[in-house]
């Protein structure tokens, strides 16, 4: 107990050192450029001091929970001797042994994103702004399914060894593409919404997996093979997140529709 | 007495898909028992505290003071202190981001590894540092030309898409071994505090300038900040 109070102070400590160059630059600007106190400055220290600690709780129960246990799963998932199952050790692998690497892939993509608590924050802003046409809800979940296909199909990349460009340039052609048939008050969240997804809860999890395949998949490089998975999973969402926007457009059209006649 | 369970219940219902997908391939797939399952029970309780924390402190301390600021801003009219601030937020925010710091350290062992630096530490620690510098400048630049489409009103897309014509042609010069590295610098750079804070600064100042949708002018700012890297990474790669 002691020593995860222990790790708790010293990951506490940690984010207020990140904090800092924040509070640094805020403090400075208002009081040198805009020389206003900030209004309900009580409020948003206390605020201020719920997100340190939040984070610091947060990252501790990660770390002592869910980080070993998915690292391991990583590891175990993509070791030779669980693909190849009972069957011979001698035989060659093919892409198709992996089905266990890309589900497991989509599925801890998508649950780690529901989780992301940037994604959180930028979701509930969308909702006030937007007037409640985007839920809270609805963004996270298109989101998820994003980072969860891009993360599935990225270790398919490794486990194929094509290069990382060419699924890179075509997912931006694709973005391009689907711009142009996107409501066009959808197009900056989304775009956001590719950035916001790979933080705290995402990336280690998904650079163990991705580093973890690399390592076992033959004739793969851990350096040069492994990296890849955050661009993936940073494209998809922006393609999930407009077809969202088209969804409600069409669904709110088809009952327009109805109602006319 | 329900308006203070009710936050727990909820971050406990943002985990719970992670529960289910570890429990599913542990118990079913890999067909092992959940090892530690007092530790991972007091690690799970960390979490939805955790969680529940940092939502009301947003509400509390990030959105208000990000919109705060973009307000005094827009007041006080000086495009010129806004830009610098802009810069001062993205570069200060990102310099010390600890996913960066890894990435980095990264990039130098591959550097090494491939020979284009010397395989002692002093090369590869100013190497990492080199890279740090270059990504926290993209992601300041990166913020002060979000702004800039804010207050101009510049359609998004037509910014993006150059940034990924951006991408593309450097993919097509950079070093192999750098462009994984740069891809996902991209995506390391917004970290969960400095996203609340940008997102809240980006709609406020497009609520607070006459003739911008908070909607589709205020979002967009992240958008920049995780294209920008991949340019200035590759780059990087080229030229060191």
């Amino acid at each position: 107990m002691s020593g995860l109070l222990l790790h708790l102070w010293h990951v506490t400590l940690g984010t207020i050192l990140d904090v800092l160059p924040i509070v640094i630059i805020i403090f400075s600007f208002q009081s040198l450029v805009i020389r206003q106190p900030i209004p309900h400055m009580k409020r948003v220290v206390t605020g201020f001091i719920y997100v340190l600690l939040g984070l610091a709780f947060f990252l501790v129960g990660l770390e002592e929970a869910l980080f070993p246990l998915g690292d391991l799963m990583a590891k175990q998932l993509t070791d030779p001797a669980f693909i190849h199952g009972t069957g011979n050790l001698s035989d060659t692998l093919h892409w198709q042994d992996y089905k266990w690497v890309y589900l497991f892939a989509a599925s801890i993509g998508f649950a780690t994103t529901v989780a992301e608590p940037a994604l959180i924050a930028v979701a509930i802003k969308a909702q006030d702004v937007s007037g409640g046409t985007i839920s809270v809800w609805g963004l996270r979940i298109a989101v998820a399914i994003g980072v969860g296909l891009g993360i599935s199909l990225g270790t398919f990349r490794i486990v194929t060894g094509t290069p990382l460009h060419y699924y890179i340039i075509a997912g931006y052609v694709l973005v391009i593409i689907q711009t142009g048939y996107a409501p066009r008050s959808i197009i900056a969240l989304a775009y956001d919404s590719g950035g916001v997804t790979t933080s705290t809860v995402t990336v280690p999890l998904v650079t163990a997996l991705g580093l973890g395949l690399a390592s076992t998949v033959p004739g793969r490089s851990v350096l040069i093979d492994g990296f890849g998975l955050i661009a993936f999973a940073s494209l998809f969402p922006m393609l999930t997140v407009m077809g969202y926007a088209q969804l409600s457009r069409w669904r709110a059209s088809r009952n327009n529709v109805r109602v006319d006649e | 007495m329900l308006h203070i369970i009710r936050p727990f219940i909820d971050s406990f219902r943002d985990l719970l898909p992670i529960i289910l997908v570890i429990s599913f391939f542990q118990l079913f797939v890999l067909q092992q028992p959940i090892p530690h399952l007092e530790k991972i029970l007091t690690g799970v309780l960390m979490v939805v505290i955790g969680l529940t924390l940092f939502i009301r402190g947003l509400e509390m301390g990030l959105f208000p003071l990000g919109e705060s600021m973009a307000y005094a801003f827009a007041r006080k009219g000086s495009v010129l202190w806004l830009l610098l601030f802009a810069f001062a937020l993205g570069f200060g925010t990102t310099i010390a981001e600890p996913a960066l710091i890894a990435v980095s350290a990264k990039a130098a062992e591959i550097a090494a590894e491939a020979g284009v630096i010397g395989k002692t530490r002093a090369a590869m620690e100013s190497y990492a540092f080199g890279l740090r510098l270059t990504v926290a400048l993209s992601v300041g630049l990166a913020i002060v030309i979000g702004v800039m489409r804010i207050i101009r009103g510049w359609p998004i897309q037509n910014l993006i898409i150059v940034g990924y014509l951006g991408v593309v042609v450097m993919t097509m010069f950079a070093p192999p071994e750098i462009i994984g590295i740069a891809y996902d610098s991209g995506g390391v750079t917004t970290s969960t505090i400095t996203v609340p804070l940008v997102t809240a600064l980006g709609v406020g100042l497009a609520s607070s300038i006459r003739g911008r949708n908070p909607m589709t002018d205020g979002f967009g700012l992240i958008a920049f900040a995780s294209l920008t890297p991949m340019i200035f990474v590759m780059a990087y790669g080229m030229v060191v």
